[in-house]
């Protein structure tokens, strides 16, 4: 089990060593290996990928989502505080997201959207980290170097192109790394999706598209942004493509491992579709009930990805109580940190809004600078006066 | 010293930039068998190889976002944007991607961008082939943007942009590319003037006239024909826009008095805007008259039968310049 670091835990890619050629398909067939009720459920071609996963590790992933379902609640309560500005709950893609992050090696980089909180964490992102910018301490609260996680994308579908660009990188290189792209359903509508598709398909690079599809862009059904299946939409740019259960840990794993497995071997880009559900608002300022069913969301509550990963535990006798605790503990020990961090957090200075604007000397940035510090020496005490401007 | 035209000396500054860093990866539309629409890319693909010197599908947001992901990776990817006008559906990732990286990251990732663009009117093309849109650009903190004016400066910044750590806008007059010059291949990049700095290009004590690529051959001309009049006018080529290197502009405003700035590009909120602001906060009590700006009209491009009366030529730079010196001129006999 990964208790202490997040970052080393992930489960090495298994499986056969030649791509599942059949996967190629188009994406109609939804891809499961555990039922609702957690039933384990054979797919021969998928079954292969996660052979490898131990008792161990199953019980690992449900740490992982136990733990980040506990990191997003905690989140939301520290904004309802006021604690944090905003908050963009994943609740309900935990599976999507774990099952996905934790079957990438350490050098695979990923680029992410801003509910991609599941996959920081699991490649190694400080919590306090991840909401260091929804606290408005920062634009983003990590160095992507350390953890070849780049910075949450808040531009709908721009990283696409950036995974793509660093996926031709790669190919340079001569390397075997893999860049992943994460963005949502709604993205897919976005120019920039489809251009990174094209570039990903004519230049063969090893990228992986992983959409979760959580059926809402904020308000607009998932039937707005496409008229078919979404995965059915990659074949058009001569990508494979799978479509899985996006609430089933393993499912997402394999398709995961296939789709990397196909990249460091020089097959290309792979476009995976994880059908999954936003079970919370698009962030703590939306109020789905405006324009859902509450119907849709006990449906969905249902399937629920973690509920799942527990009955097919206690299917196998593996949901011991020492198991339990040790989750548990861990939970409580991450969000009472977590709460810590966000609430010491030390505050930026006033200077800090000039820095890194370039990586050399920019004159008329400075002389700004300049200024703007007179001014706030005009008043004395430094601190005072940064405190009175800012209360304006 | 070689003489070539304009387009070789970008040419052969490319060349040097692949030549000395295996991280410089040239990327756009046309630009490998081809060489480029202008041919400014002309055979390199061939010597440095077609992972060196990529041909990308046509689409320039795509080309711009895989540059942000190339850069990401540690390359200095130089981006061609074929026209002007099409360098729209790039401005996504130029001012939300490109210009923000540096920032946002606070400091861990470097944006080493350059980005190329044949600008500006006067070869009679149609729509969307003649624009100046540098003032969108000057206006987005994180970039820096410079435009080139003769053959030397052309393939020296080129280098140094793509050298820069920060992304660079570079824009090329393309009604220039032929023009031709004496270049020194040999220059050392340290030695050579910084491309964050403006030039006096010609020297002179009663008023100071700024332009910037196509324009500062046309405002050279302008005061040698003031000249024959006995007017002196100081020209300065800004070649960076941003930052302004005002040290040498406020230099000569305390100098002369009097200031015209002329570009293509529209008037309000251009550089000329910025720079009239700029000076009159800066040098107010030197100033004999306002500011005035030669620019383009605020008008879409125009046909190109109309161009010669939107693009800024010698007799509406000289008008400007009496405007500056309160001599009779067009506009004289109006209030302000």
């Amino acid at each position: 089990m990964f208790t202490d670091d997040a970052g080393k835990g992930g489960i090495s890619a298994g499986g056969p060593g030649n791509s599942a050629g059949s996967s190629r398909r188009s994406g109609g067939d939804l891809v499961q290996l555990i039922t609702p009720g957690g039933e384990r459920v054979s797919h021969p071609e998928f079954d292969p990928w996660v052979q490898d996963v131990s008792d161990e590790q199953l019980g690992a992933l449900y740490e992982d989502m136990v733990v980040i379902r506990r990191i997003d609640a905690e989140a939301t309560a520290l904004q309802r505080q006021g604690e944090l500005a905003l908050w963009p709950p994943l609740l309900g893609q935990e599976a999507s997201q774990i099952g996905s992050a934790r079957a990438l090696r350490d050098d695979d980089f990923v680029f992410p959207s801003y509910r991609d909180n599941g996959v920081a964490y699991c490649r190694g992102v400080n919590p306090e980290d991840i909401v260091k910018a929804w606290r408005g301490n920062a634009l983003a609260g990590w160095d992507p170097y350390t953890v070849n996680v780049a910075t949450q994308q808040i531009i709908i579908g721009a990283q696409t192109l950036h995974a793509t660009g660093y996926a031709m990188g790669i190919q340079n290189d001569g390397a075997d790394s893999v860049a992943v792209a994460y963005f949502g359903d709604g993205a897919t509508s976005e120019g920039d999706v489809n251009e990174a598709l094209v570039f990903a398909a004519s230049f063969q690079s090893p990228v992986v598209f992983f959409c979760q599809n959580n059926h809402w862009a904020i308000s607009e059904p998932v039937r707005l942004q496409s008229h078919i299946q979404i995965a059915d939409r990659a074949a058009g740019f001569g990508i494979p493509s799978m479509r899985v259960d996006g609430n089933d840990v393993l499912a997402v794993m394999a398709a995961t491992r296939i789709a990397t497995d196909r990249a460091r071997h020089g097959g290309g880009p792979t476009f995976i579709e994880a059908v999954t559900y936003r079970m919370g608002p698009h962030t703590t300022a939306d109020d789905p009930t405006r324009y859902r069913d509450a119907n849709e969301l006990e449906d969905w509550a249902a399937k629920d990805p973690i509920a799942r990963l527990k009955s097919l535990l206690e299917r196998k006798g593996l949901l011991t109580a020492e198991l339990e605790t040790a989750v548990a503990a861990k939970a409580d020990a991450v969000a009472k940190a977590l709460r810590s961090g966000t609430i010491n957090m030390p505050e930026p200075q006033p200077m800090d809004i000039f820095k890194h604007v370039y990586s050399t000397p920019h004159s008329p940035l400075e002389r700004q600078q300049d200024h703007y510090s007179r001014y706030l020496a005009s008043f004395g005490d430094p601190a005072e006066a940064a405190s009175e401007e800012g209360a304006r | 010293m070689t003489q070539m035209t304009f387009a070789r000396a970008i040419n052969s500054g490319l060349r040097k930039s692949l030549e000395n860093d295996p991280k410089v990866i040239l990327m756009g539309e046309d630009i490998g068998a081809l060489g480029g629409v202008f041919r400014v890319t002309d055979g390199l693909q061939k010597d440095f190889g077609k992972h060196r010197v990529v041909d990308t599908p046509l689409a320039e947001s795509g080309i711009m976002g895989t540059a942000v992901g190339l850069a990401y990776r540690g390359y200095r990817p130089v981006v061609e944007i074929q026209f002007d006008g099409f360098i729209y559906p790039a401005f996504d990732q130029i001012v939300s991607q490109v210009a923000k990286m540096h920032y946002r990251t606070q400091g861990a990732v470097k944006m080493p961008i350059t980005i190329r663009v044949p600008f500006g009117g006067g070869i009679g093309s149609p729509e969307h082939h003649s624009e100046s849109p540098e003032a969108y650009f000057t206006h987005t903190s994180g970039l820096r943007v410079i435009s080139v004016s003769n053959p030397q400066d052309a393939h020296t910044m080129i280098q140094q942009a793509i050298a820069s750590d920060d992304p660079v806008l570079y824009f090329e007059p393309k009604r220039r590319y032929h023009d031709k010059g004496e270049v020194d291949e040999s220059l050392d990049l340290s030695a050579a003037l910084s491309m964050e700095k403006a030039r006096v290009v010609t020297e002179g004590k009663d008023v100071t006239l700024l332009a910037y690529g196509p324009l500062v051959k046309t405002a050279k001309d302008a005061a040698l024909a003031a000249a024959d009049e006995g007017i002196s006018i100081e020209v300065i080529d800004l070649r960076s826009l941003a930052p302004l290197d005002f040290a040498t502009l406020e230099a000569s405003v305390r100098k002369t008095g009097r200031l015209v700035i002329t570009h293509e590009a529209s008037q309000t909120g251009g550089i000329g805007a910025e720079i009239a602001a700029s000076i009159t906060e800066r040098c107010f009590y030197h100033l004999e008259a306002a500011p005035v700006r030669v620019t383009g009209f605020d008008v879409p491009y125009p046909y190109s039968k109309l161009e010669m009366h939107h693009l800024p030529g010698l007799d509406r730079i000289l008008d400007g310049v009496d405007r500056a010196l309160g001599r009779p001129n067009s506009l004289s006999g109006l209030e302000g």
